[in-house]
């Protein structure tokens, strides 16, 4: 086992920033901790870390209890969202760094330390900037130093605090999936904290998504973004459009509609319910084709790349529908502002329960 | 700062006139006071100078004055360093009151100074009695002329160290620390480049203000001629007997060696930052 949590708790002067976690990651797992922020995810990666020390717990690196030992002891690789980079430092030395302050005995020599970390910067495709300050490099090619100086040292484990969320949107999509290779290359435990979800959902072996200091769900991608467990991860995983009822006698009310309720839920007793259903899982036509289709108008156009959103003003609903539907599709149909379409809705989930949006 | 700090053409508006702004006020406050000095020392003719500058007693004052202030600098910077970092990494009760007593040796009178250095170093003094005892000579020496010096120049150093301090980031060193780097290498190789500016331009400041010192060091010095008598004393017993020439010439002689040594360390300093920037 790569990382063994157990029974974390954090508390910060009144508040819960983590509740009794438990989480494995197996040797060589690329695993992202998903949350919105406050949630507690980079509390917990710091304490993995040992930049802090939980309240109670273990944590396991390695089959080795490492709980009480100082982040210099760890031999963990921590990769910073601002990336931390030493001005004063050229890119070479930055990398060097964890090599160079080695005991005397373990200490590589220098032809070694420099072969190590020229591979290392070839290996993030910066070997051209070794004589360089950070200062003189974009934003993206300083995380990537930062990086190669988080696996200069051979870490167990590499974490990495929003890696990526400091920089801009076409950059950190690049090195989003570069980073994905290069783990399947280096095959290193990492945890990487986001909130993110696409980024979750595109870069991780698996997702663990926390709310409030507590595990919400874990996962596969797929697992996590099918088969959602409750309103608060199928919420965060990406759009939706909520539509509070009540669930009675099998099927679930939706402004003036009714729908048939999922199996887990038809025999359930008349409570609140809380019905879900995804922008782009919403389908628009012309001609209505089931009695349960609603009639909408629509009120907004909006551009969105390979797909068009629409905003819809539905008969028998107080709030407006978001559609997401693809630019082919759109221009077929010639919709228009202003237009009366019919509306399906497809794949709606449905929650009982307190969370509230 | 460089001699000539706009190198290119500058896109920011109103050079002109802040530059124009800058060197009158640099005129009127600096340059002109300061050129009666020369407009003083030029009537006396060459030999007549280099005799009153090159006199023994002079020479040795020059010595004296330069020394002092450059140990009590390198005192201030190890002092003032470590002062700065109590106050801006730690939370303490008194914190507060701490950090104004650093302002002090501003505020107060250097002739207060002075006395109080006096009283207490004195043989019968609170710490000259147990000093004398050990054989150990502040008062009428260089090393209480040191003494007063790290005084005066203190402050200097806690109030250009702390800003740059308070300005590190904690991931800095949470990024050493992962890298097994141990508090000290981190304070070595991280912490100490990144303040040696800011501790070069507070020491600095304390040896400028160390060789110009007067108020406090007199009453500590004893004044012995060849010994103890620092180059600004000099001067002022040279207005006592009324050699006004003389006075400039020695002043001069020393305003030309402060702003040499100045200028000296504002260009390592350039070179030092230029790389990073």
């Amino acid at each position: 086992m790569g990382i063994e949590l157990q029974n974390i708790t954090k508390k910060f002067s009144g508040y819960t920033a983590l509740d009794n976690i438990s989480l494995n990651v197996a040797s060589g797992e690329l695993v992202a901790l998903l949350g919105p922020s406050g949630c507690g995810k980079t509390t917990l990666l710091r304490i993995i870390a040992g930049l802090e020390l939980p309240d109670a717990g273990k944590i396991i690196l390695e089959n080795k209890d490492t709980t009480n030992l100082p982040p210099r002891e760890k031999n963990v690789g921590f990769v910073f969202q601002h990336y931390a980079l030493f001005r004063r430092l050229t890119v070479f030395d930055n990398v060097a760094f964890g090599l160079k302050v080695l005991p005397g005995k373990e200490r590589p020599n220098r032809k070694e330390i420099g072969d190590r970390v020229e591979h290392l910067l070839k290996l993030v495709q910066m070997d051209w900037a070794n004589k360089r300050y950070p200062s003189q490099l974009s934003g993206g090619q300083r995380q990537r130093v930062a990086l190669a100086r988080a696996l200069a040292v051979n870490p167990k484990v590499l974490l990495l605090d929003e890696p990526f969320s400091a920089l801009d949107a076409k950059v950190r999509q690049e090195l989003r999936r570069w980073l994905r290779k290069l783990h399947d290359e280096i095959h290193v435990t990492s945890i990487f904290v986001t909130h993110d979800q696409e980024e979750a959902l595109e870069l991780a072996d698996r997702i663990v998504v926390i709310n409030k200091g507590r595990i919400e769900q874990q996962g596969t991608p797929q697992e996590v973004y099918d088969h959602p467990k409750n309103a608060f991860v199928y919420n965060f995983l990406g759009n939706v459009n909520v539509f509070h009822g009540r669930i009675k006698n099998g099927k679930v009310t939706l402004g003036s509609h009714h729908l048939d309720a999922p199996d887990e839920l038809k025999h359930a007793e008349e409570k609140p319910s809380q019905a879900f259903v995804r922008p782009h899982e919403i389908g628009i036509s012309r001609i209505r084709s089931s009695e349960s289709d609603l009639t909408g108008t629509i009120r907004e156009v909006r551009l969105m790349g390979g797909q068009i959103g629409l905003n819809l003003a539905c008969e028998g609903f107080d709030h407006p529908i978001d559609a997401e539907i693809p630019r082919d599709l759109y221009i077929n149909l010639e919709l228009a502002k202003g237009d009366t379409v019919f509306v399906s809705l497809n794949r709606v989930k449905v929650f009982t329960g307190d969370y509230v949006i | 700062m460089g001699l000539f700090p706009i190198k290119r053409r500058n896109i920011l508006p109103g050079f002109g006139l802040s530059m124009g702004y800058t060197v009158f006020y640099l005129s009127a406050i600096v340059i002109v006071p300061l050129s009666m000095i020369f407009l003083n020392t030029f009537p006396m003719g060459w030999e007549p100078f280099v005799h009153a500058v090159t006199a023994p007693r002079v020479l040795a004052s020059y010595r004296l004055s330069f020394s002092t202030a450059f140990f009590a600098a390198v005192f201030d910077a190890v002092a003032g360093l470590l002062t700065a970092w109590v106050l801006v990494r730690y939370r303490f009760p008194g914190k507060q009151f701490l950090d104004a007593l650093v302002d002090l040796p501003f505020a107060l009178p250097t002739a207060v100074a002075g006395i109080c250095f006096a009283t207490l170093y004195s043989p019968v003094g609170w710490l000259g009695a147990t000093l004398t005892r050990w054989n150990i000579e502040i008062i009428n020496s260089a090393t209480g002329i040191v003494v007063a010096l790290v005084f005066i120049g203190f402050p200097f150093v806690v109030r250009t160290i702390q800003p740059v301090l308070e300005e590190v980031e904690q991931e800095i060193e949470e990024a050493a620390h992962c890298l097994g780097a141990t508090r000290w290498q981190t304070f070595r190789k991280i912490l100490l480049p990144h303040l040696f500016p800011a501790l070069l331009t507070g020491s600095t400041l304390a040896f400028a203000r160390g060789i110009g010192e007067y108020g406090s060091v007199i009453f500590i010095a004893g004044n012995l001629p060849m010994k103890t008598e620092i180059a600004p004393l000099m001067i002022m017993s040279k207005l006592d007997q009324f050699d006004y020439a003389g006075a400039s010439a020695v002043a001069l002689v020393l305003l030309l060696i402060s702003f040499s040594m100045l200028l000296m360390l504002n260009a390592i300093q350039e070179w030092q930052q230029k790389e990073y920037r």
